[in-house]
C-alpha cells in the first residue's frame, strides 16, 4: 500500500463515520443552515432597499446579494461544530483509542476535515437551492453554481481544520462552543453581508484584509453577474490559503497533543 | 407571603450567584448584544442615508434592539439552567417542597428581569462611549421596565419548553425565538423601508411595539402615544406566555 493510500483509507473511513453521526442526528446539522436562513430573511426583509445606495454593485435584489453572506456564515457554523464533535470525542475517549489503533495519526485530523468539506458543500448547495426557489438567478449559469459550490467546499475544509484545531487546543467542548460569537465578528469585519465600498470604518478596514471578504466575493460573483476571474481566483485563493494554514496548524496541534499526552 | 418572598428571593438569589460563579457562562450573553450593536452598525451604518430613515445615525437606530437582543438572550437562559436544573434533578427537589408553585415559577422568571440588566447596562456604557446621545433618565428608566418585562416573558416561554422537552438540548429552541422575536421587527429599518412580507410580520409581531417603546427616547422624544402600546405589548406577553407557564408547571409530576 502507497503512503498516500495508507492515509487515505482511514481518513476516508473516518470521514464516513462522522457524517453517518451527524445523519443520524440531524437536529445537530439543522442550525447550520437554519440561523444563516433566518439571518437571511431578517437582512434581506430589512435592507432590501439598501441597493439604492449610491455605490452599491448592481445587482437584481438584496438576496442575491446576501446568499454569499449567509452560505458564509453557515459554512463557518459548521467549522463550530467540527470542533465541537472533535473534542467530544476527546473528551468521549473515542480520540485516544484512535491514536492507540494502527492507522497514520494525522488521519484521525483529515476524516474530520474531510467530513466538513462534504457538509460544506450541501451546505452550500441549501442556499443556491433557497435562492432560486425565492427568485435568485445565478447569472454564471451550471459552470458558476459550480464555482460557488467549489469556493463553498474549499473554504469549508478550511474551517473545519480552525475547529479541529481550537478543539484540539482546548480539548473540551464548552470552550469550543465558546467561540461561537466570534463567528459574528469576524464576518461582521468583512463584506459577507455588504459591500466592501459602503462599511464603515473600521469595518471597512479590516474587510479589506479579512480572508472571509473574499471567499464570500468570490461566491457572490457569478450569483450576481457573468463569472469574471479576478473575485473568483481571490475566492479560490483565500479559501486554499485557509485549508493550507488551519490543516498545517492542526497537524501540528495533534504532534504538540500526542506530545504531552 | 412573606413565606412566598423569601422563596422567590431565595431562587433570585440562587440564578444571581450563577452570575459571579460561573462568569464564562453569563459572559456570552453580555458581550453578544454588543458585538451585534457594534457590528451591524459598521456593516449596514450606510442604511441610515436611505430616504425616510428616521434616525441620522444607524448606532442610535439599532441600540434598542441590542437592548433587547439581550433581554432575549437573558430570558432563553433562564429556561436553559431550569432545563439543566431537571436533567440533575435539582429541579424534583424543588417540586416537592411546601411552596406554591406559582412563586416557584416567579422566582425563576423574576431572575431574568433583573439579570436582563446586566447586557442593557454594558451596551449602554459601550453605546454612549462609541457617540449615542444620552436619552434622558426618563427614556432609560421606561426602557430598563420594558427590558425587564420582555426578559420575564421569553423567560416564561424558555421555562414552558423547559419543562416539555427537560434537556438542555433544546436551547437552540429557546435562544432561536427569542432571537427572532426581535429580529422580526422593525429592527433594522422604519417599516415604511420595509420588504412588504416582512413589513406584515413586524405589525403582527408585538415586540415591535416593545422595540418601537425602548427606540423612541433614542430617535426623538418619549410620548405617551408610544409608551402605553410598548407597555400594554410587554403586559399582553407576560399575561399570555405565564399563563401558559404556570399551567405548564401545574402538571408537572401529576
Amino acid at each position: 500500500m502507497s503512503a498516500l493510500a495508507r492515509v487515505a483509507v482511514p481518513s476516508l473511513a473516518l470521514a464516513r463515520r462522522t457524517l453517518r453521526g451527524a445523519l443520524r442526528r440531524p437536529q445537530f446539522l439543522a442550525p447550520l443552515v437554519i440561523m444563516p436562513t433566518l439571518f437571511l430573511a431578517i437582512n434581506t426583509g430589512g435592507l432590501h432597499r439598501t441597493t439604492d445606495l449610491p455605490g452599491f454593485p448592481k445587482v437584481d435584489g438584496f438576496l442575491d446579494f446576501q446568499l454569499a453572506g449567509a452560505m458564509t456564515q453557515s459554512l463557518l457554523l459548521g467549522g463550530v461544530m467540527q470542533g465541537i464533535g472533535a473534542a467530544l470525542e476527546i473528551e468521549g475517549g473515542f480520540f485516544d483509542r484512535l491514536v492507540a489503533s494502527p492507522i497514520p495519526r494525522v488521519s484521525i485530523v483529515l476524516g474530520r476535515i474531510l467530513a466538513g468539506t462534504v457538509i460544506a458543500a450541501a451546505q452550500v448547495l441549501w442556499f443556491l437551492v433557497l435562492g432560486i426557489v425565492f427568485g435568485v438567478t445565478i447569472h454564471g449559469g451550471v459552470p458558476g453554481a459550480l464555482l460557488v459550490l467549489s469556493i463553498g467546499a474549499v473554504a469549508g475544509t478550511g474551517f473545519a481544520a480552525l475547529g479541529v484545531l481550537i478543539a484540539l487546543r482546548a480539548r473540551n467542548a464548552s470552550t469550543v462552543q465558546g467561540i461561537f460569537p466570534l463567528v459574528f465578528v469576524v464576518l461582521f469585519v468583512s463584506s459577507a453581508f455588504f459591500p466592501r465600498a459602503l462599511l464603515q470604518s473600521p469595518a471597512s478596514w479590516f474587510a479589506e484584509w479579512n480572508p472571509l471578504s473574499y471567499v464570500a466575493d468570490g461566491m457572490r460573483d457569478p450569483i450576481v453577474g457573468q463569472v469574471s476571474a479576478t473575485p473568483v481566483l481571490e475566492g479560490l485563493g483565500a479559501a486554499a490559503l485557509l485549508v493550507a494554514a488551519f490543516v498545517g496548524l492542526a497537524v501540528l496541534a495533534l504532534r504538540g497533543r500526542l506530545r504531552t499526552a | 407571603m412573606i413565606a412566598s418572598l423569601r422563596v422567590v428571593e431565595a431562587l433570585v438569589r440562587r440564578a444571581l450567584n450563577e452570575i459571579t460563579r460561573v462568569p464564562g457562562a453569563a459572559l456570552p450573553g453580555v458581550l453578544a448584544p454588543t458585538i451585534f450593536l457594534v457590528g451591524l452598525s459598521g456593516v449596514f451604518g450606510e442604511a441610515a442615508r436611505l430616504p425616510g430613515f428616521d434616525a441620522t445615525d444607524f448606532r442610535t437606530f439599532i441600540v434598542p434592539v441590542g437592548l433587547l437582543q439581550g433581554a432575549a438572550f437573558t430570558g432563553a437562559a433562564t429556561g436553559v439552567n431550569l432545563a439543566r436544573d431537571i436533567e440533575r434533578g435539582w429541579f424534583d427537589r424543588l417540586m416537592v417542597c411546601p411552596a406554591p408553585r406559582v412563586t416557584i415559577l416567579i422566582g425563576i422568571v423574576a431572575s431574568a428581569a433583573l439579570r436582563a440588566l446586566l447586557p442593557a447596562t454594558f451596551l449602554l456604557i459601550v453605546a454612549f462611549a462609541l457617540g449615542v446621545d444620552f436619552p434622558g433618565v426618563g427614556a432609560l428608566a421606561l426602557d430598563a421596565l420594558l427590558v425587564m418585562g420582555l426578559a420575564t416573558s421569553i423567560a416564561f416561554y424558555a421555562v414552558l419548553v423547559a419543562l416539555r422537552f427537560k434537556t438542555q438540548q433544546a436551547a437552540p429552541l429557546m435562544q432561536t425565538v427569542g432571537f427572532m422575536a426581535v429580529l422580526f421587527t422593525t429592527a433594522y429599518a422604519p417599516k415604511d423601508l420595509l420588504a412588504g412580507w416582512m413589513r406584515a410580520i413586524a405589525t403582527a409581531n408585538p415586540v415591535t411595539l416593545v422595540l418601537d417603546g425602548v427606540r423612541q427616547g433614542f430617535v426623538a422624544h418619549v410620548t405617551w402615544a408610544d409608551t402605553w402600546p410598548a407597555l400594554l405589548a410587554t403586559g399582553g406577553l407576560l399575561l399570555a406566555l405565564g399563563a401558559l407557564a404556570v399551567r405548564m408547571l401545574g402538571r408537572v409530576g401529576v
